[in-house]
């Protein structure tokens, strides 16, 4: 058996949308290297329910880095120190015996909070329907082998598309930038095919109602690729633009 | 105990041969007149794959329709976790596939406890969902040449599934998300996230519309339809560790069971064999690791008890390939019931490895040797760097190591063909229905049946409820809407006002803890007895003892919890009577009084070739228990065999 670790940990604490949040400081005890961030977490509440405080309200799923419900700013950084990781596959054995941890939700203006570590991301659901999408009615489809797709750009594709929607791109970006969350499904369908008819409309649909959500624009600090949790590229940033000033110039031709 | 046929259930599964049962069923369907659809109001609660394409679906029919989950997007239903792929007959692999060899290892996968005219229908209709995901633009894996690729999956001699990497069930959910967004921005459908669905409303026999807690602000909150569709997965985190999400539950189901929907086999639980070991008392879930790795990987043990050299260091001639030992024609890809009670079998006889020698080796030294470890990455990449997060071990340099977990629920609401509860208006589908896999289900067969349901069965079936019956206006003011609130609502406060010493999550762990002794990979008659009066006890002590903290009226997720785990603690105990009554073995579901000379399932199909569904009666009374009789003509009723 590994060592266990004692922690310091200063957790904001807010009631409900309008009131005024504050951090609180609490310890926890014989916490095992081996155990995820969450369930560090889960020791914390099942102490704080038996001493009679309110358990602290944080979102999650999964517990395995997919459905993109765990968000969570550690100590600064979103989704904590280890690259491409989400809070829920974050273990212990990334930090040490006595650290104290600082743990916010995340802080940006389209995401409010709603309790404690909980926040509102459905700004990217409505993102999503001007235009994540390609227009195709069930029981309409082609046979799956008529459309011939090069490997290499479905390759492509299936990687802007593994995107979770967690929202740490925005949480780590100074300006709240959506740019990385748009880009990654504007670019899977930009690079097939079945994409392409609605090209024009969907970069325009979803970057106009990005903006309306108020999120900021993109300043190239590159923080959001450095903390997406599945590695989305900024590569991807760059297609936005091109898809952008090409749809502005063609207009809706 | 009842042994005829229940005239409760009639499964309404068109007659002639097998192949053209769909055909004649639809033929027979009525039609909504499209000027009318828009008057019709359909809710569906659950967005994974069976919710989200059904409730697409059928909004592009013209219907307007109302979407709910719990999560706060649509888009983080458990089917986005789900990784190894989705079979289809398409036969591109020119391996001899075909509809009717899908709907074969199917029902031989189920182990001869599903019906034979659903599973065909979802053998035919796999082709087609290949091509709508297509469509959407799911990135399925591709050859060079641009055609979609194949892998093999157990069960099965051919190459049908379909894949997106180690991330094919989120491909196919955003791809049905999509569908649901863009019938968001049409108009006619709209979702509600963050809510919990806590009663169904049944009006005049027919179910009318749903109570559902806004998990946000904590306010009771109803709605009224004309037809409700249940697609709300399955019950594995009955068992507190389970490979599903930790918000998983069986409330909704079991709300409907207690409104007079029938619960079907509720205890075909799937343990599945290739999954991370448990590791502490702290755990809070176990993460599958997808059987495609069984295409590369071979599991063996030590050929002798007890044997601590490092797996490098033991050479072949002292492992155990036990599959390939035991089943030489399926070798590693058995069927997932088989392959976990091998697992089980090596582990407790005392030749597991790891600590406390609860894991058994899934080794891809070979592969890596043969195909490079580049390959290997770029077909499992995401599945090694999950397993070494989780365990920081390095699959590429060690084998990994492995134990069965609670997985998948076979079980669930009685439907009929029709996808029709025995509540008239009431439909599921999904997971949370029990109608295609019989006792064990075949991998990357549930998001083809998720998919199935939604796409192209309900949308059929559900327009046919709204044609023939005569549905009268309802409101939310009917007398019933605010009987169900009433009721929802002293629920909640009898919760909130317990005020005892244990939390919620102490009782779930405890639960889970029993059922997975005594209702797990291996069940007794003495042992479900004893857990039946374990989990009484258990229960009542909840009803005196637990704690939640604070109210009703915000959002409190351990009031949340608390309701889920209030309703599995009724449920875990149907499911301990359902394994005690099925006296013999299948799939899943292993009888330790009748099995093999070879530790293998023993069914007995002159008394249990059935499915049995439970009517609740009152509670403080025992359930009913129903038999619809399973007929095979199609696929011969034979002992199954991998060998
Ligand atoms: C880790 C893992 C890997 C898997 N891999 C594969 C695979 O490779 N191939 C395969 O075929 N199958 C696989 N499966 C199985 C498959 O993913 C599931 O059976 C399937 O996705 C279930 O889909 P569903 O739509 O029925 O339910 P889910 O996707 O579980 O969706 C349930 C929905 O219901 C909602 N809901 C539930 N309860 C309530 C309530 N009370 N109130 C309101 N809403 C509620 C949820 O919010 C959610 O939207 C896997 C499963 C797991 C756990
Ligand atoms: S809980 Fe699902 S990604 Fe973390």
């Amino acid at each position: 058996m590994s060592p266990t670790m004692s922690l310091t940990l200063k957790v904001w604490r807010q009631a409900n949308p309008t009131s005024a949040g504050e951090f609180r400081t609490y310890k926890v005890h014989s916490i095992s290297p081996d155990q995820s961030f969450l369930e560090m977490l889960d020791v914390l509440n099942e102490q704080l329910i038996i001493n009679g405080e309110e358990p602290v309200a944080f979102d999650h799923d999964c517990r395995e880095g997919i459905c993109g419900m765990c968000s969570l700013m550690i100590n600064g950084q979103a989704h904590g120190p280890e690259r491409k990781t989400t809070t829920c596959q974050l273990h212990m054995r990334k930090f040490k015996d006595g650290d104290t941890i600082v743990i916010e939700p995340w802080r940006a203006k389209p995401f409010p909070v709603l309790r404690d570590l909980v926040v509102d991301r459905s700004a990217f659901d409505r993102i999503m329907t001007k235009g994540g999408y390609v227009t195709v009615n069930t029981g309409n489809a082609p046979d799956g082998n008529a459309i011939l797709i090069p490997k290499e750009n479905a390759d492509k594709a299936f990687e802007a598309a593994t995107c979770i929607g967690c929202g740490a791109c925005v949480a780590a970006c100074k300006n709240a930038s959506a740019m990385l969350f748009v880009s990654a499904k504007v670019s899977q369908l930009a690079l097939l095919p079945q994409g392409q008819p609605e090209r024009t409309q969907r970069v325009q649909g979803m970057v106009a109602q990005m903006d309306s959500e108020g999120f900021g624009g993109c300043t190239n600090t590159n923080e959001c690729e450095a903390a997406c949790p599945v590695g989305i590229s900024v590569e991807n940033i760059a297609r936005l633009n091109r898809e952008y000033i090409r749809a502005t110039v063609v207009g809706l031709t | 105990m009842m042994t005829a046929a229940s005239p409760l259930l009639n499964g309404r599964c068109p007659t002639g041969p097998v192949a053209d049962r769909w055909q004649k069923c639809k033929d027979e369907l009525k039609l909504v007149s499209p000027n009318n659809k828009r008057k019709f109001e359909i809710i569906v609660v659950g967005t994974g794959l069976a919710g989200a394409s059904a409730a697409a679906s059928l909004s592009e029919l013209g219907y307007n329709v109302k979407a709910f989950c719990f999560q706060d997007s649509p888009r983080r239903a458990h089917s986005i976790a789900a990784q190894g792929g989705i079979n289809a007959a398409k036969n591109y692999q020119n391996d001899n596939d075909s509809v009717n060899r899908l709907f074969a290892d199917t029902i031989k996968g189920g182990d001869f406890r599903s019906r034979e005219s659903n599973v065909h229908r979802l053998a035919e209709l796999s082709v087609n969902i290949i091509d709508q995901c297509v469509a959407q633009g799911v990135p399925f894996a591709r050859e060079y040449g641009g055609l979609l690729s194949n892998r093999t999956f157990g069960g099965s001699l051919v190459s049908r599934t379909f894949y997106a990497r180690g991330q094919t069930g989120q491909q196919l959910l955003l791809g049905a998300y999509s569908a649901l967004m863009r019938q968001q921005h049409v108009g006619r459908l709209k979702v509600f996230p963050r809510r919990e669905m806590l009663d169904v409303v049944v009006i005049d026999g027919v179910a009318r519309g749903i109570v559902v807690r806004n998990l946000v602000t904590g306010q009771l909150e109803t709605y009224a339809a004309d037809a409700v569709l249940m697609c709300t997965g399955g019950y594995g985190t009955l068992y507190y560790l389970s490979t599903l999400a930790k918000g998983s539950n069986v409330t909704a189901a079991w709300r409907a069971y207690k409104r007079g929907a029938l619960f079907a086999n509720p205890c075909y639980t799937q343990i599945h064999p290739t999954c991370i070991p448990v590791h502490g008392e702290y755990q809070s879930k176990l993460t599958l690791m997808s059987e495609s790795l069984r295409n590369d990987g071979r599991v063996w043990v030590p050929q002798k008890a007890g044997d601590t050299r490092s797996p490098d260091q033991i050479p072949d001639a002292d492992r155990d390939y036990y599959l390939e030992r035991r089943y030489p024609t399926y070798g590693n890809m058995v069927a997932r019931d088989v392959a976990s009670r091998a697992a089980k079998e090596r582990c407790d006889a005392g030749f597991g490895v790891g600590a406390g020698g609860q894991s058994v080796y899934l080794d891809f030294s070979e592969a890596i040797r043969r195909d490079g470890e580049a390959a290997i990455r770029a077909r499992y990449g995401n599945l090694f760097d999950m397993y070494q997060k989780i365990t920081d071990e390095n699959p590429y340099k060690n084998p990994m190591r492995i134990y069965p977990a609670v997985h998948y629920t076979m079980g669930g609401l009685w439907v009929d063909y029709h996808l029709q509860s025995t509540i008239p208006g009431l439909f599921v589908l999904g997971e949370a229905n029990f109608s295609d896999h019989g006792a064990n289900r075949l991998g990357a067969s549930a998001l083809m049946q998720g998919l199935a349901d939604g796409y192209f069965i309900a949308p059929y079936t559900v327009s046919n409820h709204l044609a023939t019956r005569k549905l009268e206006k309802v409101t939310t003011d009917h007398p019933e809407f605010e009987r169900c609130l009433a009721e929802t609502r002293s629920r909640t406060y009898k919760l909130l006002n317990i005020n005892g010493k244990r939390t919620v999550d102490s009782f779930h762990r405890e639960l889970g803890k029993l059922m997975w002794d005594y209702c797990g990979m291996s069940r007794s008659d003495k042992g479900l007895r004893s857990v039946i009066q374990k989990i009484r006890g258990l229960r009542e002590e909840f009803w005196r003892n637990v704690r939640v903290p604070g109210s009703g009226n915000e959002l409190n997720q351990n009031l949340e919890q608390a309701g889920r785990v209030a309703d599995f603690l009724e449920f875990g105990e149907l499911l301990a009577l359902d394994a005690l009554t099925r006296a013999e073995s299948c799939g899943g579901h292993f009888r330790e009084e009748s099995q093999t000379k070879d530790n293998d399932t023993l069914r007995d199909d002159a008394n249990f070739c059935h499915v049995a569904a439970w009517q609740y009666t009152a509670d403080d009374r025992d359930p009913v228990r129903h038999i619809e009789p399973l007929e095979f003509n199609d696929v011969p009723l034979i002992q199954r065999s991998y060998k």
